[in-house]
């Protein structure tokens, strides 16, 4: 088994509908995170605030440097994820699939470099 | 041994090597899980039989041969280097759930192999490469040649390739019968490519690239051998035959000459015959295809005797079909080209200039320009036909054509005035 990470890719002006809107997408990714616990397949997964809420360190020098807003200037940035175990890529790619129709958004699947 | 008999050897074991390649090593892959060992086994066996078949004779089941010893020397590499021997025998342990004999039928190994160089995650130049390496055993330096890209290039193409499959472990399964449809879909694509990339080059010197068109047919071949009952796999070799079957009249004096003006003595009757018997069993089947639909195109062009005996009314109605099944303002235009020989040249023209408008992208597209010529030139309207000449001589990367445009351009009347003599 291979550990993946589902990261779900949203994009500049998808902004978020207003709750009675995004309640079937919040409905569908509940639905969907029961199938993944059920069939084994969850490891662990999180939705994230907007991107306008991320803080940038670099740690690299002497003293640390703290910057508000993300580390790269991007019209897309990740919005939550999912992290699953399968047996291979199809296996994989079959639950991005379910997991992109459930939160109406891409999704990008990279595996986990094994111990 | 004389200088001669080692030649005459070598070229037949090369010959045996590269017909048994693709078996011997997907048998490898399904049985270690690692295409770089796979691939230096394979290379192993070659040389232990450059070495020993010209003593002891060529094995009656040569390809049995070469698995076996390259099995062998697959695990005397496991046992030398520890540090992959855990990870490997691991591997042994659990692929040995599912014994196959060796030397036995693995066809279907090579049908694996042919799902995972053709998975959509892997970016399409690199499923080319590798469906060519690894089932059509040619060397890095041929297919850098073939698509006209540096070896180092094509060569980090391929590693990276491979790497996306170990890492993100593509499997090398046939897909289950819900993803089958599409996923071979995907493979007949990739083996279509490389027929057309060989059959009318883009780019380069050499018209046609002979060693890309028969080694497509080659896979298709193959495909058709592991697939006998899909009747696009039988609709994409039948295509395939039929439009090499015409390669040696497409050409003469380094110029291409087009379906009408070809000399149908010069057509390859054999993988005609071939072609129409494969196109006979789709149209019984009845499951019609993008493919089968083609294939269909090109038997009746090689049905018909002399061109003007072509059977136009029923290239028209495959065209329509096959715009039902595949639209493309592509098939639009060839249905065109069938049209201005039932209709004439003004409706044809009419229909083309309504594609084009509809699909602003056909602009970059030579086949656009040079059938608006041609019937331009129908119609005798010389000046916009020799624009149209023009565009079509600009937007071909193809030498060949480019000298038949130029003829087709040079007999249109001068511009100024009507044609004299």
């Amino acid at each position: 088994m291979t550990q993946y990470l589902l990261s779900v890719i949203h994009r500049e002006g998808e902004e978020m509908p207003p709750l009675e809107e995004m309640q079937p997408v919040i409905d569908a990714v509940d639905r969907f995170n029961e199938k993944l616990q059920a069939e084994g397949a969850w490891v662990f997964a999180g939705g994230l605030h907007p991107i306008e809420s991320a803080t940038t360190v670099d740690g690299r020098g002497a003293e640390p440097i703290v910057t508000d807003g993300p580390f790269s200037e991007s019209k897309e940035w990740l919005g939550g994820f999912w992290v699953i175990e399968a047996a291979d890529l199809d296996a994989a790619l079959a639950w991005a699939t379910e997991g992109s129709r459930a939160c109406a958004a891409k999704v990008e699947v990279r595996p986990f470099q094994s111990e | 041994m004389s200088d001669d008999g080692a030649a005459r050897w070598s070229s037949s074991i090369e010959q045996v090597y590269r017909a048994e390649y693709g078996r011997v090593v997907a048998s490898l892959v399904r049985r270690f899980g690692d295409i770089d060992l796979a691939e230096e086994a394979a290379g192993e066996a070659l040389l232990a039989a450059v070495e020993k078949w010209p003593t002891d004779g060529i094995p009656p089941n040569p390809g049995g041969w070469l698995t076996v010893t390259a099995g062998n020397r697959a695990i005397d590499r496991i046992r030398r280097e520890s540090r992959r021997a855990d990870k490997h025998q691991q591997a042994l342990m659990i692929d040995d759930t599912d014994p196959r004999d060796p030397t036995g039928p693995v066809s279907d190994d090579r049908l694996r192999l042919i799902f995972t160089c053709c998975h959509p995650a892997l970016a399409p130049e690199a499923r080319v490469a590798l469906t060519l390496k690894l089932l059509g055993g040619l060397g890095v330096g041929e297919i850098a040649a073939a698509f006209l890209v540096p070896e180092t290039t094509m060569a980090q193409r391929l590693t990276r390739a491979k790497r996306k499959i170990r890492e993100a472990r593509i499997p090398y399964r046939v897909p289950g019968p819900d993803d089958l449809a599409r996923r071979l879909d995907g493979v007949l694509a990739v083996v279509y490519l490389v027929f057309n990339e060989g059959y009318l080059a883009s780019s380069g010197d050499a018209p046609v690239r002979e060693e890309l068109t028969g080694e497509a047919i080659r896979l298709g071949r193959v495909l058709r051998e592991l697939l006998p009952d899909d009747p696009e796999v039988a609709g994409l070799l039948a295509l395939m035959l039929l439009t090499e079957a015409r390669r040696a009249a497409r050409f003469a004096g380094g110029e291409l000459v087009p379906l009408h003006e070809q000399d149908r003595g010069g057509w390859d009757r054999t993988l005609i015959a071939e072609g129409h018997a494969l196109v006979r069993e789709c149209l019984a089947r009845n499951r019609p295809g993008h493919y089968q639909l083609m294939a269909a195109v090109n038997a009746v062009h090689t049905s018909a005797p002399a061109a003007a005996d072509t059977d136009w009314g029923q290239i028209a109605t495959l065209y329509a079909q096959l715009q039902a099944v595949a639209p493309s303002p592509v098939v639009a235009l060839n249905r065109a080209v069938a049209i201005a020989e039932l209709d004439g040249p003004e409706v044809a023209l009419a229909e083309v200039d309504r594609i084009a408008e509809g699909s602003p992208g056909l602009a970059a597209y030579h086949a656009l320009h040079a059938t608006r010529a041609d019937l331009l030139r129908r119609l005798g309207r010389s000046a916009e036909a020799r624009a149209a000449y023009d565009k079509a001589i600009e937007t071909t990367g193809n030498d060949a054509e480019r000298a038949y445009l130029a003829r087709r351009r040079a007999s249109l009347a001068p511009p100024g005035g009507p044609a004299t003599g």
